[in-house]
């Protein structure tokens, strides 16, 4: 228990180290260029002490449970005995690792739902559409993107095609779809790139991208290992969107045969 | 809900529960993931079960906490201070508060002192700085101040953007022709960190502060719209990171 005590203070001040300069600044300048009290001044004091706090034990948690687990099934997803005999035949078929695309495209799809800046973000859009965004559905979105994004990008880590090909690509797309998707969406579908990718996710992606790049034959970790995270940026982009169109669309199609009544 | 109505002290203990239970839900996924992987696919037991069990309900309980003061502090405090900063009518001003937020969370960003360090080994057996730790370092550290200060920069461009009502899609258009074509210039091996470094700077604590930030201060500035013009800072913040660290990498 004591021990437990230790590791826990000791991410709680590492949590503690990151927030710091945030908050000094945000009190500069609340003291220095606002220069107004804060409405609820112990109201937000309490809220920042929650989120020390949630943010400290999450961590903590992770580390003991996800981090180990995760780490190890992707060392044994992509261990040669695992992956039988057809690795040892000296060329490497993509179809061999077909587990560890779906275990990539699964654990992208839960570590994204479990992500708490997406739930924050889904939070906040549900309050400022007035509810017209559901915010279960809006992370069921963002984490089929995810999903996507990561299962695909494993895929090219086996393949060893050019990052940029896939990501240029996806750049297009995302062009194409902004023009037709409805305006309201736009915004949000951009953020929730940047949001899918933070405590949870990162870590299990690093570590499943490094693991694999040095199983397969011909890659390399340090070249290769990287770009997973870049794949779950940009795929949710491409899901919300998506999602968008599909709910514009069918109110749409509802409101036609509306007036055909 | 199975608490009736009662006096304000359990009010807050029912919305706790209720926030408790809603994590719960959130992580079911992971652990069906797991489980099912380590089970059926690999048929392996889980590695100190105990262990994986009592994590796990940290994470559930971090989650309720992080959640709560969420919207008990960085919410009302951002809106307030974004409210605060239209009304004072200081464009300058704002601009600085932009850039300190965004240069403020990044720099001591935890996965992201990770992604620098591991850019900096690569850098190293690539032979592109001399292979010593000094060098690495100093490596390192330049990446992470590059990365910092073009998410300042990023939630600047962000801020004018929302005051001058610019639409979205055109600014984050032309910061992906950026990307493309710095993607032709720069060193093969900076850019997969550089497309990765983009999605590491958005941590748990930047994204909510961020997020209210251009909410409030869409909302505050007369014909804005919040859900149309108050989103894209993160957006900016994970686009600018890609163009300032390809250039990182070609400048040294």
């Amino acid at each position: 228990m004591s021990d437990w005590l230790r590791e826990f203070g000791n991410v709680l001040l590492e949590t503690l180290r990151a927030v710091t300069p945030i908050v000094m600044m945000l009190v500069l300048f609340q003291v220095l260029v606002i220069r107004k009290p804060l409405p609820n001044p112990r109201r937000i004091l309490v809220g920042f002490v929650y989120v020390l706090l949630g943010v400290a034990l999450f961590l903590e948690g992770l580390k003991m449970a996800l981090f180990p687990v995760g780490d190890l099934m992707a060392k044994q997803l992509t261990a040669p005995e695992f992956l039988g005999a057809a690795h040892h035949a000296g060329s490497v078929h993509w179809h061999t690792y077909i587990w560890v695309y779906l275990f990539a495209g699964s654990i992208g799809f839960a570590t994204t739902l479990a992500e708490p800046a997406l739930i924050a973000v889904a939070l906040k859009a549900a309050e400022v559409s007035a509810g017209a965004i559901n915010p279960w559905g809006l992370r069921l979105a963002v984490a089929c993107g995810a999903a996507f994004g990561l299962a695909l990008g494993t895929f090219r880590i086996v393949t060893g095609t050019d990052l940029y090909l896939y990501i240029v690509t996806g750049y297009v797309v995302v062009v194409i779809q902004t023009a037709l998707a409805p305006r309201m969406i736009v915004g949000l579908a951009y953020d929730s790139g940047g949001v899918t990718t933070s405590t949870v996710t990162v870590p299990i992606v690093t570590a499943l991208g490094l693991g694999l790049a040095s199983a397969v034959p011909g890659r390399n970790p340090l070249a290769d290992g990287f770009g997973l995270i870049a794949f779950t940026c940009l795929f949710p982009i491409i899901s919300v969107l998506g999602y968008a169109q599909i709910a514009a669309w069918q109110t749409r199609r509802n409101r036609q045969t509306d007036n055909h009544d | 809900m199975w608490l009736k109505p009662r006096p304000v002290a359990y009010i807050w203990h029912n919305r706790f529960l209720r926030q408790l239970f809603s994590s719960m839900l959130d992580l079911v996924p992971v652990v069906a993931v797991i489980l099912f992987f380590q089970i059926l696919v690999i048929q392996q037991p889980i590695p100190e079960a105990g262990r994986f069990v009592s994590g796990m309900l940290l994470v559930v309980l971090g989650l309720t906490f992080f959640v709560q003061g969420l919207n008990l502090g960085l919410f009302p405090l951002g809106e307030s201070m974004a409210h605060a900063f239209a009304r004072k009518g200081s464009v300058l001003w704002l601009l600085v508060f932009a850039f300190a937020l965004g240069f403020g969370t990044t720099v001591a960003e935890p996965a992201l002192i990770a992604v620098a360090d591991e850019a900096a080994r690569i850098a190293e057996e690539g032979g592109a700085i001399a292979a010593s730790d000094e060098s690495r370092k100093s490596y390192a550290l330049g990446l992470r101040i590059a990365v910092a200060l073009s998410v300042g920069f990023a939630v600047v461009i962000g801020v004018i953007r929302i005051v001058r009502g610019w639409p979205l899609p055109y600014v984050i258009i032309a910061g992906y022709i950026g990307v493309v074509i710095m993607t032709a210039f720069a060193p093969r091996e900076i850019i997969g960190i550089a497309y990765d470094s983009g999605g590491v700077t958005t941590s748990t604590i930047t994204v909510p502060l961020v997020t209210a930030l251009g909410v409030g201060l869409s909302s505050s500035i007369r014909g804005r719209n919040p859900m149309i013009d108050g989103f894209g800072l993160i957006a900016f913040a994970s686009l600018m990171p890609m163009i300032f660290v390809m250039g990182y990498g070609m400048i040294l």
